[in-house]
């Protein structure tokens, strides 16, 4: 009896041990925040707001920024504190949807890129904005807020960036192998020419650089393909429906597979790697290891003075050519701009502050100190009217206002981050030779079809 | 006698009946548990398999049942087939074949061997193990790179480098994870192989067997339910091997390391698709029980 009643007082002493032990860990918990909140102002913080944002290099341009910021809005706030979430950029995808669903998690002020809006809104991770109320919006420029606007016609992001994509060629290596400067390709012949002539004369050379990996995320999708897509005939989305197979799609798979097949692609152990960016920026480019790359006008950003590779001969060395379209149709010229945004979180407990936060982090003197900072286009027409901005040597401010005249944006709709990523696995198949284009593509309009239904795609 | 007989089996009712109850209240507590953390989750996932549920999007804030839609899907889908000869490749050569029997050879060859010999030799084995998945990643991942040890070596000695994780990714992931899990199957037959009894082996030496013949007709056979055993836990191990290969490879180049594991994190992680990612999981885990039955049947050993 008594041997029994031991073993039972053993196993509720355990099990109360355990209930303890759950509900001790709350408590500490709860304990540690209020107490960081207790250390954060002498005045007694009492709100807490959150801005999750992604950190892409360890230039981190956009936590420099919004640390400025930062301080500046807990100054005329007392009693707010932020805290700023710095998320690793090749997690960030990933990582903010996981955060912006759940109400413990959600953060008040989110970075996200403009074509994340529709789905992200679909989805009710996004609370729109108030802008109506806010003086300063007409200051934004109007086409860059549609990329912003929702299906339901709401606001839910307030941009801080856009940008424009094109060629950077190497002056340098151009000379060497004899091709002409300023280089002014006209086909994507011309860029193929100039790719084969680098090969041939400078073997130890990359002729052609571009993203193309699921590694490289999004930079593959808009970087690389749509930059060759939209200077086709076709595009990726017409009249409510995905075109995933069309002439256009094809020809730019080919292009993709000429330049790898023919050995004038970066290696393919380089480029596959989610440090690819970075290698390119870094090393690749300043060391006149690249002759072409395809690319964002933001690579300035990075040989900033402040930037991660310092370089201020930059834009002698390497020139930005606008990207020709196929046989030269059309305006002759193509682009792709997108562009990230401030937003709301649509379960987090202070949103009136994070809007309060996002007006302060893009009114003028934050967006230029941040376009200034990062090489980012500005979305604001009195930014871009800035003498100290437009002058700032170093930058591709003044040539890229010329590309922006050629340029597209990326289809707004929820289901496009899930047809990005079967675009990435599409150009990856193609640039490992792992299928050939035309099966590739085959292969990206079977996983389309999957992913928005049998209705919502096309071929051509 | 037929009334002590009525009492005793009465007695013995009762006792059964309270004996069962103090079974069912020190059990509920595991129960509590295994019904929080995993019936409840396991449930979970299963259904989930079968809905369009994803990380945002319409389908985000709408989550509908979707039938059988993920798993017809599956069976058209290149990358899924695959991943899926990716998965048993990977499982075959590296745990199977490398860990099962590398970990038997070190261990039957440490067998008998001086202590001290056999502390220096446990000991270098098992920090493969110690270490933590993605530090093994690393490790492997400076010895391989395009500018790492190997090649590093190799350009010494006057060679062009080669580009190892590019041209042979399912290798360099086949050796990494050998080399981390051989301790775990040197550590389960070091045991196995202390207790098959000294004298059983020596009367067959007498019996005039050789070396061969008495690994084959005694040793092993002797421990048979160690190597089920073994061979059971290294694959469900390997099958969920995920740290690894991310870090190491992250699933390509192109798909050529992409196993399930990484394949599922992909779907549903990268693509936003978690409806189709716990589907590819609730294959992983029917792979997982095929094998585990198989083994047992070849080998003809209950656990």
């Amino acid at each position: 009896m008594t041997i029994r009643k031991t073993v039972l007082a053993g196993s509720l002493a355990a099990v109360t041990l355990f209930a303890a032990a759950c509900s001790n860990n709350t408590g500490s918990s709860n304990a540690g925040t209020s107490g960081e909140n207790g250390n954060g102002s002498s005045a007694g913080a009492t709100k807490t707001i959150t801005v999750a944002y992604g950190k892409w290099n360890e230039t981190d341009n956009w936590g420099k920024w919004l640390t400025s910021v930062k301080e500046e809005f807990e100054n005329a706030n007392p009693g707010v504190k932020v805290e700023l979430n710095a998320i690793e950029g090749s997690q960030y995808a990933t990582k903010i949807p996981l955060l912006m669903m759940d109400e413990k998690t959600a953060p008040e002020v989110l970075a996200e890129d403009s074509f994340m809006i529709n789905a992200d809104s679909e989805a009710g991770y996004l609370e729109p904005l108030a802008v109506d109320t806010w003086d300063d919006w007409s200051n934004f420029n109007e086409g860059i807020k549609a990329a912003v606007t929702g299906t339901d016609g709401k606001i839910y992001g307030v941009p801080f960036s856009t940008d424009v994509r094109g060629l950077y060629y190497n002056k340098v290596l151009f000379e060497q192998a004899g091709l002409p400067v300023p280089w002014e390709p006209k086909t994507w012949d011309d860029i193929l020419t100039a790719s084969r002539t680098i090969k041939a004369q400078l073997p130890d050379v990359i002729p052609f650089w571009m993203n193309s990996s699921k590694a490289g995320q999004e930079a593959t999708t808009m970087q690389t393909l749509q930059m060759l897509l939209y200077g086709t005939d076709d595009t990726m989305f017409e009249d409510g429906k995905w075109v995933t197979e069309s002439p256009g799609l094809l020809s730019s798979l080919e292009f993709i597979n000429t330049i790898y097949s023919e050995g004038m692609g970066p290696k393919l152990s380089q480029v596959m790697t989610a440090q690819a960016g970075q290698i390119l920026e870094t090393d690749l480019m300043p060391n006149n290891k690249v002759a072409i790359a395809l690319n964002g006008n933001w690579l300035t950003g990075n040989w900033a003075p402040t930037g991660g590779k310092p370089w201020p001969e930059a834009l002698d060395v390497y020139g930005f050519a606008k990207m020709p379209t196929q046989n030269g149709q059309g305006q002759g010229f193509t682009s792709m701009s997108g562009g990230w945004t401030l937003s709301v979180g649509a379960k987090s407990a202070e949103k009136e502050l994070g809007f309060k936060f996002i007006q302060l982090a893009t009114s003028k003197e934050h967006n230029k100190e941040f376009a200034m900072l990062d090489g980012a286009l500005t979305p604001r027409t009195d930014v871009a009217a800035d003498t100290e901005y437009t002058g700032q040597p170093g930058t591709l401010y003044g040539v890229a206002a010329e590309f922006i005249t050629y340029t597209h944006v990326r289809p707004t709709n929820s289901d496009y981050p899930a047809v990005s990523t079967a675009v990435q696995e599409m150009v990856e198949k193609v640039a490992s030779a792992s299928l050939k284009p035309e099966a590739a593509m085959k292969d990206y309009a079977k996983s389309v079809e999957r992913k928005v239904g049998a209705e919502k795609v096309m071929a051509k | 006698m037929g009334d002590t007989n009525n009492r005793s089996s009465k007695r013995k009712r009762n006792g059964n009946r309270s004996e069962q109850w103090r079974a069912a209240l020190f059990l509920s507590p595991t129960w509590v548990l295994l019904l929080l953390f995993f019936f409840i989750p396991g449930a979970l996932t299963f259904y989930l398999a079968f809905t369009n549920m994803a990380l945002t999007g319409a389908a985000a804030a709408n989550t509908e049942f979707v039938g059988f839609q993920n798993f017809t899907y599956m069976f058209q889908d290149e990358t899924f087939r695959i991943s899926v000869w990716n998965t048993i490749v990977f499982l075959i050569f590296s745990a199977v074949v490398g860990q099962q029997v590398l970990g038997f050879l070190i261990a039957f060859l440490m067998n008998g061997r001086n202590q001290t010999f056999r502390s220096i030799i446990g000991s270098i084995v098992i920090s493969g193990w110690v270490a933590p998945e993605v530090v093994t990643a690393f490790v492997w991942f400076a010895f391989l790179n395009d500018t790492g040890t190997v090649n590093a070596i190799i350009e010494s000695i006057g060679f062009k480098p080669i580009t190892w994780l590019y041209t042979f990714p399912m290798v360099a992931v086949i050796i990494a994870n050998i080399w981390r899990g051989t301790a775990f199957s040197m550590m389960v037959f070091q045991t196995a192989l202390s207790d098959v009894p000294k004298e059983v082996e020596e009367a067959a030496m007498i019996d005039g067997a050789s070396p061969w013949q008495r690994l084959v007709r005694i040793t092993i056979p002797m421990i048979m339910s160690s190597v089920v055993t073994n061979m059971v836990l290294i694959t469900l191990q390997t099958l969920g091997s995920f740290t690894l290969i991310f870090a190491l490879t992250g699933g390509g180049p192109g798909n050529s390391t992409e196993t399930l594991p990484l394949y599922m994190y992909h779907q549903a992680f990268v693509n936003y698709q978690l409806g189709y990612g716990t589907a590819i999981s609730l294959i992983l885990l029917l792979i997982g029980i095929i094998a585990s039955l198989l083994y047992m049947k070849l080998l003809k050993v209950k656990l």
